[in-house]
C-alpha cells in the first residue's frame, strides 16, 4: 500500500521520544555507572570536576575482600530464600481458600493485599515499631508484649541481634516478616489470576474420580500453575535485590551490618561518604543479579510471541 | 467450600489468623496516633488510647503538609505524562509493528526491572548539569522516564486483545496511525488509562530511592522522604511518627479501596503475559 512508508516513519517517530529516553537513562546510564565502576572516582572533589583515573577492576576486588559487602551480599540471599518461601506459603494458601470462596472471601482478599498499596517507608516504620527491642529494662514492642505476658525469657534484641546461624544473621526475621507481610498478597493475586483459568470440569472430575482436597492441589493445581508460580518467584526475587526503602526506613544496616544489603551500602557509600567508583561497583554487581534473574524472564515470557 | 468437610472451621480460624497477621499493623498504626506522647512511652503501648487525642495527628500534620502537598505536584503530571506516552508506544507496538519493533518492546521493558541504584550517580550528575537536581521538576523528569516501560507495557497488552480486524478494516479504508488512534483506540482505552494512572500514583506516591537521591532541600521533598526525616529528631515521638505513617499511606489506600479491581490489573500487568 502507498501509505505503507509515511506511517511506518510515523511508528518510528511516535517511538523515538521514548526510545531515546531508555536508551540514554538506561543504556547509556548503566554503561557510565560501569565506566566509573572502573575508576578512583572516590571524592567529592574529583566528582564536581569530573575528574578520574582508569583503575581496572580495583573497585571489584577490594568490594570482594571487603566484610561489609560479602555480609550484605549474604544477607541478601537469606533475606530472598526465606521472603520468597514466606510470600509463596501464604500467598498460596490464601490463594487456594480464596478461589473456594469461603464466606467473606471478598473481604480476606482485600485485606490480604491492602499492604501492597502501601509505601515501604510505612511499612518500615510501622515494623520498626513493632520490632524494636528496648532495653532488658524496659523492653519496647513485642520485648514488652513477652514482659507483661510473664514470658521475659522470650525477649531478644531483634533486628538489633548480633547473633548469627552460620552466615544467617537473625535479626533478618524481622525485614523477612515486614516483607511477607506486603508480598504475599502478590502471589496470591497470581495464582487467584492463574486458578481462574483452570477449568471447573478438570476439578470436577478428579473430585468424582475421589481425589481430596490436598491431591488436587498437589497433582493437579500446583503442576498446572508452575509457569506462574515462577514468575513470582522470579519477580520476588528481583524485588528482594532492590529492597532498598524497607531495610533503609526499618533498620538500616545494622550493628556489625546485620541487616545490612548491597543497595543500601551502596547508597551510603556514594552519597553519604562520595565513594562513587565503589558505589557503581556495587549497582553493577546488583545489576548484573537482576540481569541473569530477569533477562532469561523476559526472553521467555515475551519472545516468542 | 463444602468439601473441606471437617476441615471447614480450621480454613476459617486460619484465614481469621491471616486477618490479624494483616492488620496488626493496622491496628498499631491507629492505636498509637490517637495517643497524647505521655501515654506512648508508658506500658499501655499495645492498648488502645486511654484517652484520645488528635494533637500527634495535628504536628503531623503541620510537618507535612507541605510534602503532602509536594507529592501531589510530583504525582499529577508524572502519571499524566507516562500514561499518554505509554498509551501512544503500546499502540504503535501493538497494531503498527515494524521489523525490529518487538525487539525495542523488550529493550524497554528491560528498563522497568534495573535496580536503579545502576543508573544512580549518571542521573545526578545530568540533573545538575541541565540544572533540575534538587528539585521537583527534575523528580518528575525522571518519574517519567523510568515510568514508559510499565505503562508501555500495560497498554500494548491492552491493545493486543482488539480483535486485528478492527485496525485492518480502518487501515484498508486508508486511515492514517494517528486517526486509527483517535477514532479506535483511544475511546475504547478508559481501562486501560485507569489502571496505568492507578499503577502509577501509586508507586510514585510511594517511591523513596529517586526522591531520597534527588531531592535535597526540605522544602522540595515528597512525603516518603519527609515521613523518614521524622524518625530522625532527637527524640522519638512515636505517636507523632504513627499519625505521619497513616497520612502517607492514606491516599493510596484511598485509591486502593476505590479503585482495588484495576489496582490488582497493574499488579498483574507486570508477571502476566498479556
Amino acid at each position: 500500500m502507498r501509505y505503507q512508508v509515511k506511517e511506518k516513519l510515523l511508528s518510528v517517530g511516535i517511538l523515538a521520544p521514548s526510545m531515546l529516553a531508555i536508551g540514554v537513562f538506561v543504556y547509556g546510564f548503566i554503561g557510565r555507572t560501569i565506566q566509573v565502576s572502573l575508576t578512583d572516582w572516590n571524592d567529592i572533589v574529583s566528582f564536581m570536576q569530573g575528574e578520574f583515573d582508569f583503575v581496572g577492576l580495583q573497585n571489584y576486588l577490594r568490594l570482594f575482600n571487603d566484610s561489609r559487602f560479602i555480609t550484605g551480599l549474604w544477607n541478601n540471599l537469606f533475606f530472598m530464600l526465606f521472603f520468597i518461601l514466606g510470600a509463596l506459603a501464604l500467598g498460596i494458601m490464601m490463594a487456594v481458600f480464596i478461589n473456594d470462596k469461603p464466606r467473606g472471601h471478598f473481604i480476606f482478599q482485600n485485606i490480604y493485599l491492602f499492604p501492597m498499596a502501601v509505601s515501604f517507608v510505612v511499612t518500615g516504620t510501622v515494623w520498626r515499631w513493632i520490632f524494636a527491642p528496648g532495653s532488658p529494662r524496659s523492653p519496647r514492642g513485642i520485648n514488652m508484649l513477652f514482659a507483661q505476658l510473664g514470658r521475659p525469657e522470650l525477649m531478644w534484641r531483634w533486628f538489633t541481634s548480633t547473633f548469627s546461624i552460620g552466615p544467617f544473621n537473625i535479626a533478618l526475621v524481622t525485614i523477612i516478616i515486614a516483607a511477607v507481610w506486603q508480598f504475599s498478597g502478590y502471589t496470591m493475586a497470581m495464582w487467584l489470576a492463574g486458578l481462574r483459568g483452570i477449568p471447573e470440569q478438570l476439578i470436577e472430575a478428579a473430585r468424582i474420580d475421589g481425589a481430596s482436597k490436598w491431591q488436587i492441589f498437589t497433582r493437579i493445581l500446583f503442576p498446572m500453575q508452575k509457569a506462574i508460580t515462577l514468575s513470582a518467584i522470579i519477580l520476588m526475587a528481583h524485588i528482594s535485590l532492590k529492597a532498598f526503602d524497607l531495610v533503609y526506613v526499618m533498620t538500616g544496616s545494622g550493628p556489625n551490618n546485620v541487616t545490612d544489603i548491597p543497595a543500601v551500602y551502596m547508597y551510603e557509600t556514594t552519597f553519604r561518604g562520595n565513594n562513587y567508583s565503589r558505589g557503581a561497583g556495587i549497582s553493577i554487581i546488583l545489576l548484573m543479579m537482576v540481569g541473569i534473574l530477569i533477562i532469561p524472564y523476559l526472553i521467555n515470557t515475551f519472545g516468542e510471541e | 467450600m463444602q468439601d473441606y468437610g471437617k476441615f471447614k472451621y480450621l480454613v476459617y480460624i486460619i484465614l481469621f489468623l491471616l486477618t490479624i497477621f494483616f492488620l496488626l499493623p493496622m491496628y498499631v498504626l491507629f492505636a498509637t496516633s490517637f495517643k497524647s506522647f505521655a501515654e506512648v512511652s508508658r506500658q499501655a503501648m499495645w492498648l488502645l488510647p486511654s484517652e484520645y487525642t488528635l494533637a500527634a495527628f495535628a504536628e503531623a500534620y503541620t510537618r507535612l503538609i507541605p510534602h503532602l502537598r509536594n507529592s501531589l505536584v510530583l504525582v499529577i503530571p508524572s502519571t499524566l505524562i507516562s500514561a499518554m506516552l505509554g498509551s501512544l508506544n503500546g499502540y504503535v507496538l501493538s497494531e503498527w509493528k515494524f521489523r525490529g519493533s518487538d525487539t525495542i518492546f523488550a529493550l524497554l521493558l528491560f528498563g522497568m526491572f534495573i535496580p536503579y541504584q545502576s543508573i544512580l550517580v549518571p542521573l545526578v550528575r545530568f540533573l545538575q548539569t541541565i540544572g533540575l537536581y534538587g528539585s521537583l521538576q527534575g523528580l518528575i523528569f525522571v518519574h517519567i522516564v523510568y515510568g514508559i516501560p510499565i505503562t508501555t507495557l500495560i497498554f500494548r497488552n491492552y491493545y493486543s486483545d482488539v480483535p486485528s480486524s478492527l485496525t485492518e478494516a480502518a487501515k484498508v479504508d486508508g486511515a492514517g496511525i494517528f486517526r486509527v488512534y483517535s477514532k479506535i483506540f483511544f475511546p475504547i482505552s478508559i481501562p486501560a488509562f485507569v489502571v496505568v494512572i492507578i499503577w502509577q500514583f501509586t508507586n510514585i506516591w510511594n517511591e523513596f530511592l529517586f526522591a531520597v537521591t534527588i531531592t535535597q532541600t526540605p522544602a522540595q521533598q515528597p512525603i516518603t522522604v519527609a515521613l523518614n526525616n521524622l524518625a530522625g529528631s532527637q527524640v522519638v515521638q512515636w505517636n507523632v511518627q504513627m499519625s505521619g505513617a497513616i497520612l502517607t499511606a492514606l491516599p493510596t489506600l484511598l485509591v486502593y479501596i476505590i479503585f482495588g479491581r484495576y489496582f490488582i490489573r497493574g499488579i498483574l500487568a507486570g508477571s502476566v503475559k498479556g
